[in-house]
Order: C-alpha cells, then sequence, then structure tokens
C-alpha cells in the first residue's frame, strides 16, 4: 500500500516536466508574446529597439530551449519567477488566490451532493412514478442552462430582489460563496442526479436486492446498507472528476461573481502571455489531477472489498 | 398429514398474459414436493408467488394461495415481508448472487436475523455458527467473515441453505438449488436438504429440471407444461410409471451416458 502510494507521487514527476514543457512550448506557438501583450495594452507606440531591450530584460530572447532550462532550474531552486506583468512574485501571488478557489470548490461539492443523491435516489426508488418525472424535468431543465445564466438569474432574484446575497464578492466568506457556489452546484446537480439515478436502478435490479427481501429485509435497509453503498464508488468518481476541474477555478462564474481565485488568475496570464504565471498554474492542474485521481484510487479499496482483496492477491 | 401450504386455481399473469393456468396443489408438514417441467414452463413463477416475489409486471390474477388461514397474494408488504425468511426461506439457483458482493456474509446473516427479532451481533452469530456446524460446516468462522465472491459456487450454495434456515422456517422453496453445482457438490446439496427435514421437519418445494434431484428427495412430484399441471401425485408412481405421455418424454429425455 506504502509503496504503492510512493509509486504514484514518483511518477509526478515525469508528468510534471512533459506537461510544463508542453505548456511552454504552446505558449510560444501563440504568437505574440508578454511585451507586445503590455505594449499593446497601455496603448504607447514602442520602437523595436526598446521593444527588444525589455525581451532582453525577460530572458525572452534566448532560445526556446535556454528559456526552459532556465526556468526549471529556477524551479528547482525554489523559485517561481516573477509575473512579467505585475512584477510580483509568482508563487506568493498564486498561494493568495488559494483560499477562494478551495472555498468556492468545497461548499459547490458539498452542495452537489445535498441535492444531487437524495433526489437521485428518489427518482430511481420513484422509477416512472410522478415524482420520477418531476425530478428529471428538472435536471433536463438545469442541464439545459448554461452556468452564465444561471448566476445571473442568480443574482436578479437573491442579490437584486431579495437583497439576501452580495451581487459581487468583496472578500471570501459564507455569505458571498452562496451565489457562486449554488450556480456551480446546480449545474453539477442536474447531471450527476441521472447519474445517481441510473446507478441506483442498476444495483436495485441485482440478485441480492430479492435475496435480502426473501429473507425478510426491509427496503430501506437494503437501499441504504447495500445499494447506496454500492453506488459510492460511481458517486465518488463523478465528484473527483469535478473536484479536479473546480480546483482549477471556474473562469466563467469567477469572472462574473469577481470571485478572486486562480481561474480569473489563470486566463489574465493566458490573455497576457504571463509566462510564470501560467507555468505555476499549469504545475497546480497537474499536482491536483494525480492527487485527486490517488486519493480516489485508495478509496475505491476502502468502498469495495472486491478491489481491495483483489489487490492484495495480485 | 397437515396441509401447510395451499394453491387453489392460481393464475398468474405477467403484463395480461397467462403463464400459469389453474394450479392447484398443496404441501404438507414435511412433505418434499419436486415441480419439474422444461425451461420457461413457469416452476420458478409458480415458487415465487408464495413468498410474493414475482416481481415487475407479474401477479395473481385468480385464485390463492392459503399459509396459516391468509391468502398470500392478497397480504400487504408489511405483512408478507414477516413471513419472508421467517416462516418462508428460499434458495436460490446461484446463492452467491443473492448476497450483496460489498458486504460480509456475517453482516447479511446478522441483518437477516435482525429483520425478524432483537439479537445481539454476537447472539446471531452464534446461532449462525451452530447452524453451520448442524450442517457440518467445518469454518463457519471464516466463512463469517467472507464475501460471497471469495467462496467458491457450492460453498455459497451451502451458505444459501443456512441463510434460509436461519430463522427455522416451516416451508423451504428451493429454485433450482443445484442446478449451477458440480455433481459432487450437487450430492452434498441434496444430503443437506434431506437433512434440514430430519433435523427440523421442514416442508420443501423443489423446483428443478433435473430428474435425478427429484427422485433423490421427493414424496411428491408435480409435472408442470407452458403453465399447466401435467400430472400431479405420488414420486415413486410417476417417476416409475408415468401416465402422461408428456412425463413419459420428459423422463426418457434424461441423459444416459454410457461408455462406448
Amino acid at each position: 500500500m506504502k509503496k504503492y502510494v510512493v509509486k504514484r507521487l514518483l511518477q509526478l514527476i515525469p508528468i510534471l516536466l512533459v506537461i510544463t514543457f508542453l505548456s511552454f512550448g504552446m505558449m510560444r506557438l501563440a504568437g505574440s508574446d508578454a511585451v507586445m501583450q503590455k505594449m499593446e495594452n497601455t496603448g504607447m507606440v514602442v520602437s523595436e529597439e526598446v521593444m527588444d531591450k525589455a525581451r532582453a530584460e525577460l530572458g525572452l530572447d534566448k532560445p526556446f530551449l535556454t528559456q526552459y532550462f532556465v526556468w526549471l532550474g529556477n524551479l528547482l531552486k525554489g523559485d517561481m519567477g516573477t509575473s512579467y506583468i505585475s512584477g510580483k512574485e509568482v508563487f506568493p501571488t498564486f498561494i493568495s488566490k488559494l483560499p477562494a478557489t478551495l472555498l468556492l470548490t468545497v461548499v459547490s461539492i458539498l452542495l452537489t451532493i445535498i441535492i444531487s443523491v437524495p433526489l437521485g435516489v428518489l427518482a430511481a426508488v420513484k422509477q416512472n412514478r410522478f415524482t420520477d418525472y418531476l425530478i428529471r424535468v428538472c435536471s433536463f431543465i438545469g442541464n439545459s442552462m448554461p452556468n452564465f445564466f444561471v448566476a445571473l438569474l442568480l443574482m436578479y432574484f437573491f442579490a437584486i430582489r431579495m437583497k439576501v446575497f452580495p451581487v459581487i464578492a468583496t472578500e471570501v466568506s459564507i455569505k458571498s460563496v452562496a451565489l457562486p457556489s449554488f450556480t456551480l452546484a446546480i449545474a453539477m446537480s442536474a447531471k450527476y442526479l441521472r447519474q445517481v439515478r441510473a446507478a441506483v436502478l442498476d444495483e436495485l435490479s441485482k440478485d441480492y436486492v430479492i435475496g435480502a427481501k426473501a429473507r425478510g429485509v426491509r427496503f430501506s435497509v437494503t437501499l441504504w446498507k447495500s445499494v447506496l453503498r454500492a453506488c459510492l464508488v460511481t458517486i465518488l468518481t463523478l465528484l473527483t472528476l469535478s473536484i479536479g476541474s473546480l480546483l482549477g477555478g471556474t473562469a466563467i462564474v469567477e469572472s462574473i461573481f469577481l470571485w478572486d481565485g486562480v481561474g480569473k488568475l489563470a486566463v489574465d496570464a493566458i490573455n497576457m502571455r504571463d509566462y510564470p504565471m501560467i507555468q505555476a498554474y499549469v504545475m497546480w492542474m497537474a499536482i491536483i489531477y494525480v492527487c485527486v485521481n490517488l486519493i480516489t484510487d485508495l478509496s475505491y479499496r476502502v468502498l469495495d472489498p472486491r478491489i481491495r482483496l483483489g489487490g492484495e492477491k495480485a | 398429514m397437515k396441509e401447510i401450504l395451499s394453491y387453489q386455481s392460481v393464475e398468474v399473469c405477467f403484463n395480461g398474459k397467462a403463464v400459469i393456468h389453474d394450479n392447484s396443489f398443496a404441501l404438507h408438514e414435511g412433505e418434499i414436493l419436486g415441480i419439474v417441467g422444461e425451461s420457461g414452463s413457469g416452476k420458478s413463477t409458480l415458487l415465487k408467488a408464495a413468498m410474493g416475489l414475482i416481481g415487475n409486471g407479474g401477479m395473481v390474477t385468480k385464485g390463492d394461495i392459503w399459509f396459516e388461514g391468509k391468502d398470500i397474494p392478497d397480504l400487504p408488504e408489511g405483512e408478507l415481508r414477516q413471513i419472508r425468511g421467517e416462516k418462508i426461506g428460499m434458495i436460490f439457483q446461484d446463492a452467491g448472487a443473492s448476497l450483496c458482493p460489498i458486504r460480509t456474509i456475517g453482516e447479511q446473516i446478522y441483518e437477516s436475523m435482525c429483520a425478524h427479532r432483537k439479537i445481539s451481533k454476537a447472539e446471531a452469530k452464534e446461532k449462525a455458527l451452530e447452524l453451520f456446524e448442524k450442517l457440518n460446516f467445518k469454518d463457519g468462522e471464516r466463512i463469517w467473515d467472507s464475501y460471497s465472491f471469495e467462496l467458491s459456487g457450492g460453498m455459497n450454495q451451502r451458505v444459501g441453505i443456512v441463510l434460509a434456515m436461519l430463522m427455522q422456517p416451516q416451508i423451504l422453496l428451493a429454485d433450482e438449488p443445484t442446478s449451477a453445482l458440480d455433481v459432487a457438490v450437487q450430492r452434498q446439496v441434496v444430503q443437506e436438504m434431506l437433512q434440514l427435514r430430519e433435523i427440523f421437519g421442514t416442508a420443501i418445494i423443489l423446483v428443478t429440471h433435473d430428474i435425478g434431484v427429484v427422485s433423490a428427495m421427493a414424496d411428491t412430484v408435480l409435472v408442470l407444461k407452458d403453465g399447466h399441471i401435467v400430472e400431479y401425485g405420488e414420486a415413486a408412481k410417476i417417476l416409475n410409471n408415468p401416465e402422461k405421455e408428456y412425463t413419459q418424454k420428459l423422463l426418457a429425455a434424461v441423459p444416459k451416458l454410457r461408455r462406448a
């Protein structure tokens, strides 16, 4: 088990190397660079000489491979560089945006679980009855509405009409996280409750449900102790995929609510060709996905004895 | 002997189409009744009807199934639940599949016993291990902590028998209990079921297409074809001197293997 975790974490090293190299390369293919973007934004007309000088200062005049290895060498020394745009250090800037993203992720995942699991189970148990149809219609509507539209609706009703929540998040607090996380949770719940419903229906059709019934076990007991436990693997897989992408930030929702997270930071960095910042973001994403997948794989072993015992025998 | 389960003119329909027609027969105390017939003749449906387990789209549309003065098809779910497991036990063709794969057998034994009476986990385990021992299981302790996927098909089937007999029901319904097993294990399971009758006086309805198992166990035999009873009576008489042509054909269809 320990060996397995260490092995998986060691795999992170080649993954990070490949990913940072690719993102480094692709940003160079994008055409313009940080210096050009900066000049364009300020609206000044400057001579090629000034631009070349600026490039030389940032090291952008050197060959691509040299740039990459300089960056990599600094990284190994613990220096992620400074932002080309703000001139501030990348690492503290990036870290300062994390609490907002983490809070948004945790709250919206919790909301998604609270909404989608009970409704999905209810729809499965009441299959093809009124409750099921109603839940499925709601899910269909939730699925069809784009994020920004849901965000605007929520803003209109809860922030402008009822004045319960702030329109714009001025601080990272539970009150200001409510609307952005609801926006995300509505779309995710609409999608997941269908998956939960399908997973529960699949389990309910298995022979052990009839077996338990024939032994006189209450349906509710079978549902809670066997069926839902068996569905946890499916639900967990879905949630971890979402956790991964949420931790990467949600650019649209973050922009609408002016939520100061890493998603907005990343989009700004890409627009301005702020290479060091982009590299930091890409590394963060890679680390998240590897870790989240690792945690998921480990929890499969806890949840499903077939995986746990099968793994031990092998 | 006293009648304990009585089918009277039972008709079962699936989505409006009758699959069991006007079946009447009875099970007596300590009797072993074998129901034989081809696949699709309605044997299992007949059995499940006695537990209210027919399932989606199917229901008893005519007749009564009397048990302890109650008509089973008319009983509400709550009352049926009290009968299932406690008074009528069931063994499935694939006992392994009738157990939840992600929970230990012990957990499910405990859960089944809890469904009928207040009992602590330790008491449940003691009772189950006692029953395991009575049925000549050597390592009950290990089975208690095992998952169904860790046991062989034969072992699972024997666990299925223990599960069905936990509450010592008067009646055991066995749906093709030996069909998925190899011959050596088949013999063992047959012997165990016979033992149940000796120890507990359990009456058994045995559904199978294996004439050999029926002749080894049954006191009475019922031959079913397309939901109709073809012949019903004493096992020795039907198996040795069948009156109806269909029964003769069915018995003749038993493969007799000989060395060339």
